[in-house]
């Protein structure tokens, strides 16, 4: 009698051609001058939900993430080729406003860069280049909402023409993704949003992100696999600019396919 | 496979990997002594079981202790989560086959100056003697990490199943034969259903070694052969 195994687990489907994607790149190359940084990648990530990059450091997880809001344009000599689709939108068409794309792909970075401006100031300044406000009234609702969201009125609302910068780093972070989330965007990404602060300011990020995730498609680069495994449904592992392995986060961490992950995530790279 | 790079971790999976082969031995061993203890007759050989089964419990205590801070202190992710889980199980698994042991010896105690019926023994003989290789393979085959070797012990466990029926049926009828057979009858009963569960331990075993190599779980119903829970000899 034979024994029947369990395939469920092991092989993972990968979602076709971009249903219920929200973020879908197809043979997408990133070159810095010379350097090959990104090599044929294809993932789809999906919304509401929440997508760890994972990697070594220079393994192009946030040159990728950097792709998915054009901040690469940034970079003279960097260039992109295949395609980014958000919702089925080449988000590389150069009819497309990046203006408006940055307002509906937010970012959160490594370092809380606050604008040295009052706390409520921070967070009304993207919907005010986007005019998002008809009114005072409206644009206090818009910076009240945006806070509570981000887990930060309790804390600031006695203070809110204070200067952004006098917060804690934790308190920064979240004033940052206060500000992200101000313009109302469909996609939040998150450069290793942890890396800069203590563990309780962690675990209060990682709290937000599992609030947020219900609203919007989260990517998040993390060094902390331990956070990647906390935070994420899916899990990306790239290493020297590709993306090797792509799946649900607990079959990523209990049962990889590829060695390359298995060696990177139990720790005998090198 | 490449080692980790934190050499300490290293050293600690190979060491759970010896507690669990040092733990399999003493196992085996005292299944087969408490055996030899119940043929011939010797208590002391009894007594040396049910006192060396506190090592086995000790073992397990050390793996429990060190899986814990390894999870703790490590966090302990694929292959390796599944050998610190996988290691785990199968502490657990030798300590109640130990325990097992424990229980023929202590039989073999209390039937040492009965008379013993030569076919029933042989009977008991050939299952443990064939509980023993089952476990032997089961172990081997957690050191080499070989899921093929592990799944034919998972299948082979209905033989020790069908030794016990038979087993089972003979012990009846010698009981119907004679009521004074009953108090022995009743013992060596006890100590076939006692080497019935180590097999079933033993393929417990099986089933971790498998999750340990291939990351998934068995999902097939086992074949089973005892139907002694249902079994019942009828007057006539």
């Amino acid at each position: 009698m034979d024994a029947q195994v369990a395939t469920s687990t092991h092989t993972v489907p990968r979602m076709t051609a971009g249903v219920g994607a929200k973020v879908v790149a197809r043979d997408c190359n990133v070159f810095y001058g010379e350097k090959h940084a990104i090599k044929m990648l294809n993932v789809d990530i999906p919304d509401r939900s929440v997508t760890s990059f994972i990697g070594p450091s220079g393994c192009g997880k946030s040159t990728f993430l950097r792709c998915i809001n054009r901040m690469n344009d940034t970079i003279p000599i960097c260039r992109v080729t295949g395609t980014i689709n958000i919702d089925n939108r080449d988000i590389y068409d150069p009819s497309l406003d990046v203006v408006q794309l940055r307002a509906r792909v937010g970012m959160v970075f490594q370092k809380p860069n606050p604008f040295p401006k009052s706390i409520y100031d921070n967070v009304a300044y993207g919907p005010r280049i986007h005019g998002l406000a008809q009114s005072k009234a409206e644009m206090d609702e818009i910076v009240m909402t945006s806070l509570e969201k981000a887990g930060l009125l309790k804390e600031v609302k006695d203070r809110l023409l204070e200067s952004g910068t006098g917060l804690s780093g934790g308190q920064q972070q979240r004033l940052c993704i206060a500000r992200a989330i101000a313009v109302s965007p469909e996609v939040i990404l998150m450069d290793e949003p942890c890396s800069a602060l203590d563990p309780i300011a962690t675990a209060k990020i990682e709290e937000l992100i599992d609030e947020l995730r219900s609203n919007y498609c989260i990517i998040i680069v993390t060094h902390s696999m331990q956070q990647a495994a906390r935070v994420s449904q899916r899990t990306a592992f790239f290493h020297l600019g590709t993306l090797v392995e792509e799946g649900e986060t607990s079959q990523i961490f209990t049962n990889p396919q590829d060695k390359r992950t298995q060696d990177y995530i139990t720790g005998r790279f090198g | 496979m490449n080692e980790h790079i934190v050499t300490s971790y290293e050293e600690e999976l190979a060491l759970l990997d010896k507690k669990i082969a040092h733990m399999g031995g003493l196992a085996e061993h005292n299944l087969g002594l408490s055996f030899d203890a119940l043929e011939h007759r010797d208590p002391r050989l009894a007594e040396t079981v049910v006192k060396s089964d506190k090592q086995i419990d000790q073992l397990q205590r050390e793996i429990e202790t060190l899986v814990i801070s390894m999870i703790a202190r490590r966090q302990p992710m694929a292959d390796d989560l599944r050998r610190v889980m996988a290691a785990l199980r199968i502490a657990g698994d030798l300590e109640r086959v130990g325990d097992l042991a424990k229980n023929i010896a202590k039989r073999a105690l209390a039937i040492a100056h009965e008379s013993h019926p030569k076919p029933l023994m042989t009977g008991l003989g050939h299952m443990v003697e064939l509980a023993l290789k089952q476990l032997k393979s089961v172990l081997d085959a957690y050191s080499e990490r070989d899921a093929e070797k592990a799944m034919a012990v998972w299948r082979d466990d209905e033989q020790i199943d069908a030794m016990y029926n038979s087993l089972f049926r003979e012990l009846l009828t010698y009981m119907m034969e004679d009521p004074r057979n009953i108090g022995l009858s009743t013992h060596l009963l006890f100590g076939a259903k006692n080497i019935e569960r180590v097999g079933d331990h033993t393929t417990n075993i099986a089933e971790t070694v498998h999750f340990l190599v291939k990351g998934m779980n068995i999902t097939d119903d086992r074949p089973k052969l005892d139907q002694t829970s249902t079994t019942l000899i009828s007057k006539d």
